[in-house]
């Protein structure tokens, strides 16, 4: 086995430990803490499923946003749909064999890439471009941004420019899930692609990259506007009630 | 102490996005609030040695009780979405004004005391150490937010840049940094019953003087009782309705509606006070003390409803968080909250809006109106932030936007909306919100108005409105001051109720 194969095996374990327990402990941690105060933003939906059909278009079609910033809307959404395709197509490399829906994926997914790393790019360049965004961007906001460009281009050279050794790739994969090293394709794009992703699995769970689960989690969005029927108290304030 | 001159806004054709000007209103720094009146509310007065450490326990445990500020200081991606929604940054151009930027003067000590990131790499995520430069940065921008939550509409993950403020000031309370405006009046509040300090005496006396008005002008002897046990309605209504112009026509309209309908209602000394600015500072245990006033009157006088007056941030606490704080609602299964529900109506909403109550009474028949009273009038009506974005009326979501305008237009003949991005949920703080509503603010007060004048300019351009109708005492306060200064007779603003007090019919 290979050094490089070693130190890529053991990024991935270290990667998704890190992601895994980084975001299992910030969910765990949000969903511990109360809110004490019913403050959705009104108008709000006055029932359970109402929230649940908001929310919904908060994360497919990112209504808020819209209502707000068409530009930031569109590249915003064509870079989250663009990923969620590519991370589709993705699958082929983890499951064997591989899922029918996946296999229905794989165009848009080669092309979704172009959606991904065109939506990023708007992104940045608003960071540059509009002097209210440049002035509250801090350099990790530039660099995120970097990164997730780098991944995308490095993806698509190999997709579309020089390919990589996709079979190998995959036995590399389904190795590590089955505890069964094995060696990595020592392409020099697709090594960089590699370790572009498990530095952003690493930042996840630690960056901003939380407002994903952060959203999940947001009073003013999952809250239902009930306060004159239901009477809400978080345990901390209900001690205050005994004392009286 | 004389407050700088500067500069009104000029008014444009339309609400204009201006650039960045930085450091532009840093220079304002509303009045600090002084020992008596810091010690009152258990609050040091000035910094103490151990202010910095205080400072982040205070943070710690506001992260620990809240998940929306946790949350919300996580989730912000610095997408940009909120820079140009903040009518203080429209009027100020400071990008200090931009919710995020604001949000960020808390984010970056976050980051730095409570994030792995901000620990290893404070530079790369813009960490700051807590130093008193911030602090100060903390006490002018936490000043400069009326805490109206038009930036949560429109952040895609929701943050609410008021929760952030509400922290911001409650930590600044904690270290010897309070606002005097704000703690002043809860001091006031608590200790004598209403935001304006005025004792009992002094309020029956002025209600006996305005039933003498209103027999004197429609020869019908409309009465303002207050403290009448067994009554069926307690109205709880902001104490600016008892003697500030142009409030006190609401509440003549109040009375009138009461009359008109046989309601047998009674006011509070006690609770002569919808307002609570506990809010404002963020402390649930103020907030709550506050509105348990209400709650020991309503038990004391064995009322069956309780119905609230024309004030904006007083419904939202009233209708989002009277339940949680005092058990005024329904729903509660415990002794402490039972023992209220059990004595109110559960026919009516509780506690219920006076226009609600009005509207209601209006579609059934139960008053008669007569429109045309109102026909020297051109109106339109400004949505109150926390009307808008923190409460509801009637069943519906939206019933905040239909049921006020349902109201005003059975009341008038002529009825215009201003342009639809600056109404409903998208509409504009007055610039006098959330504790703002203070002469040492007046720049702040008046360059914020920018965006709600220049909305009112234009329907008045276009339909000759002549009338803006509103349902809450600070933008009534805010507005009969600052308009004038972009050319507006201050009479034009006035309640619902003025309304409703003039096309009333009453026998």
């Amino acid at each position: 086995m290979s050094t490089v194969t070693m130190i890529y095996a053991g990024m991935f374990y270290i990667a998704t430990f890190l992601l895994v327990v980084g975001l299992v402990y910030k969910i765990f941690d949000y969903s511990r803490t109360p809110a004490p105060l019913v403050i959705p933003t009104t108008p709000a939906p006055t029932t359970r499923t109402g929230v649940v059909y908001r929310m919904a278009k908060e994360v497919v079609v990112f209504e808020s946003l819209f209502k707000s910033n068409k530009w930031i809307w569109v590249f915003g959404w064509l870079f989250h749909f663009g990923l969620l395709l590519v991370l589709a197509r993705h699958l082929r490399y983890f499951t064997q064999p591989v899922w029918f829906w996946v296999d229905i994926v794989q165009p848009f997914g080669k092309y979704a890439s172009i959606m991904m790393v065109a939506g990023l790019a708007g992104l940045l360049a608003r960071r540059f471009v509009v002097d209210r965004v440049r002035y509250i961007s801090t350099p990790s906001d530039y660099l995120m941004l970097v990164l997730l460009i780098a991944i995308g281009v490095s993806g698509m050279l190999m997709t579309f420019v020089a390919h990589t050794d996709i079979i190998s790739l995959k036995e590399f994969f389904m190795g590590l899930m089955y505890l069964d090293i094995q060696p990595l394709p020592q392409d020099p794009i697709l090594m960089v692609h590699l370790a572009l992703v498990a530095s952003l699995m690493v930042i996840f769970p630690i960056s901003k990259l939380l407002h994903a689960p952060g959203l999940f989690f947001s009073p003013t969005r999952n809250q239902v506007d009930n306060p004159r029927e239901h009477r809400h108290v978080a345990a901390w304030a209900a001690r205050l009630d005994q004392n009286n | 102490m004389a407050v700088a001159e500067f500069d009104i806004p000029e008014m444009k054709d339309d609400i204009e996005i201006p650039k960045l000007r930085e450091g532009v209103m840093s220079h304002i720094k509303s009045f600090p609030a002084p020992k008596s009146v810091q010690d009152f509310m258990g609050y040091p007065h000035e910094l103490g040695e151990d202010w910095k450490e205080r400072a982040i326990d205070k943070m710690g445990d506001l992260l620990g009780k809240y998940r929306s500020l946790k949350v919300f200081l996580d989730a912000c991606v610095h997408c940009g979405a909120c820079t140009d929604k903040c009518h203080y940054y429209l009027g100020t151009s400071d990008p200090k004004n931009m919710p995020v930027a604001r949000q960020d003067l808390m984010r970056q000590v976050y980051r730095r005391y409570f994030t792995t990131a901000g620990k290893l790499f404070p530079k790369l995520v813009g960490a700051k150490d807590l130093t008193k430069e911030i602090l100060d940065d903390w006490y002018s921008y936490y000043h400069q937010c009326s805490e109206c939550r038009r930036c949560s509409v429109y952040c895609p993950y929701g943050i609410d840049t008021a929760e952030i403020t509400m922290a911001g000031r409650e930590i600044l309370n904690h270290v010897g940094m309070g606002q005097k405006y704000s703690n002043e009046i809860l001091g006031k509040v608590q200790k004598i019953g209403n935001n304006l300090g005025l004792p009992g005496p002094a309020l029956i006396d002025t209600l006996e003087g305005l039933e003498e008005d209103i027999e004197a002008d429609t020869g019908v002897p409309v009465k303002m009782p207050i403290d009448v046990k067994g009554a069926e309605v307690l109205l709880i209504t902001p104490s600016a309705d008892f003697f500030s112009e142009p409030h006190v026509e609401s509440l003549i309209g109040y009375a009138k509606v009461f009359h008109a309908a046989g309601i047998n209602w009674t006011l509070s000394t006690h609770a002569a006070e919808a307002g609570n600015f506990g809010l404002f500072n963020g402390n649930y245990e103020t907030m709550r003390k506050v509105a348990m006033r209400i709650r020991d009157a309503a038990l004391e006088l064995g009322v069956k409803r309780i119905v609230v007056g024309e004030c904006g941030h007083a419904w939202r606490v009233a209708y989002s968080f009277w339940n949680t704080l005092t058990g005024i609602g329904y729903g509660g299964n415990d002794p402490f909250s039972i023992e209220l529900q059990k004595q109110l109506d559960p026919t009516y909403p509780q506690p219920q809006h006076i226009c609600e109550l009005t509207n209601d009474l209006i579609k059934s028949g139960r008053i008669k109106v007569d429109p045309s009273m109102n026909d020297d009038l051109i109106v339109t009506y400004h949505d109150s932030c926390n009307v808008a974005r923190a409460s509801r009326m009637g069943t519906e979501p939206g019933g905040q936007f239909t049921i006020p305008r349902e109201l005003i237009k059975s009341v008038v003949n002529n009825f215009h909306n201003m342009a639809d991005d600056t109404i409903y949920e998208a509409t504009y703080c007055c610039g006098g919100g959330g504790g703002v509503l203070t002469d040492d603010l007046m720049e702040v007060r008046v360059k914020g108005a920018l965006p709600r004048a220049t909305a009112l300019n234009n329907v008045v351009k276009e339909y000759q409105v002549n009338f803006m109708a509103t349902i809450c005492a600070i933008c009534k306060a805010q507005f009969t001051k600052v308009l004038p200064k972009y050319g507006f007779d201050m009479s034009m603003v006035g309640g619902v109720h003025q309304l409703v007090s003039k096309a009333i019919k009453l026998d």
